[in-house]
């Protein structure tokens, strides 16, 4: 991508769900797409339900064995709130049923833990090719 | 009981957590049963509650200076021992989880439970437990699967 291209796209909202902290700051850490601006972290799902209505990102990372409420029921809330959102889970749930149940619901993209940076950055990429 | 290929699945699992987050090959020892209920535990242990088609738990236990290494090697300033809990229950978590690439979807797991500083909380629900030992850098670990 060029820096051109860069410019001529605006700027996204990301948010980052998952449980461990350490995850959420090694998505923030390692994610080196330039239209991405990160707006905040949530723990689980009830908690980034309220993330999304007060930040209204327009990507979000979602991890989905979490307390309270897991990533699949956190899926739906997102997307009944604003279809548009692209999601790409973040989960160690590596059958594909799970991948496809989470596609099903809403989700635009599946990456599986653990990862690596370049993994990261090119499911991102690729869920971004859709904006 | 598990089978060979079972075991074999979480020694895959193990395997591929070191060699993609801290980018180094650990080596699995001979996995070995224990019958009296007691495979033990090092200072920090990461357990996950299985339930579905298969029930019973999944725990990553390991000594502190293993894992501030490993949080070193994933990029990880931050030492604290909130942050090396947080690892060991995610260890826990991404090694069960995997193992639904060949359990199914109906290998249900649970969010992690970590235990620290008290290795006498750490209890299988079952007698029978197959202890895979882990060998990264010079720190030993392992992995315990205790399932019906």
């Amino acid at each position: 991508m060029t820096d051109m291209d860069v410019e001529s796209k605006p700027m996204l909202k990301l948010m980052i769900v998952d449980d461990s902290n350490i995850i959420r700051r090694r998505i923030e850490r390692s994610q080196q797409i330039a239209r991405l601006e990160v707006v905040g972290a949530a723990s689980n799902g009830r908690e980034a339900v309220e993330l999304f209505r007060r930040t209204q990102p327009d990507v979000v990372t979602m991890d989905l064995t979490m307390p309270e409420m897991d990533g699949v029921e956190c899926v739906q809330k997102l997307v009944a709130i604003n279809s548009k959102v692209l999601i790409l889970v973040v989960s160690a749930l590596a059958d594909k049923a799970t991948a496809v149940d989470a596609i099903e619901r809403g989700a635009n993209g599946f990456l599986c833990k653990p990862f690596t940076d370049r993994q990261l950055n090119d499911a991102l990429e690729e869920l971004l090719s859709e904006a | 009981m598990l089978k060979e290929a079972e075991i074999r699945t979480f020694i895959e699992g193990t395997t591929n957590y070191f060699e993609i987050s801290a980018q180094q090959s650990a080596t699995v020892g001979s996995p070995y049963l224990v019958t009296d209920g007691n495979p033990g535990a090092y200072e920090y242990t990461g357990v996950i509650g299985i339930s579905g088609a298969r029930k019973g738990i999944v725990y990553f236990t390991a000594p502190r200076g293993m894992l501030t290494v490993l949080l070193m090697r994933m990029q990880e300033t931050d030492t604290s021992d909130e942050n090396i809990k947080d690892l060991v229950g995610e260890v826990a978590n991404t090694i069960s989880g995997n193992a639904r690439r060949d359990f199914g979807k109906n290998f249900v797991i649970s969010v992690p439970v970590v235990i620290a500083h008290d290795l006498e909380k750490v209890t299988a629900p079952h007698s029978r437990s197959y202890v895979i030992p882990i060998n990264w850098r010079t720190h030993s670990a392992k992995l315990v699967v205790c399932l019906e």
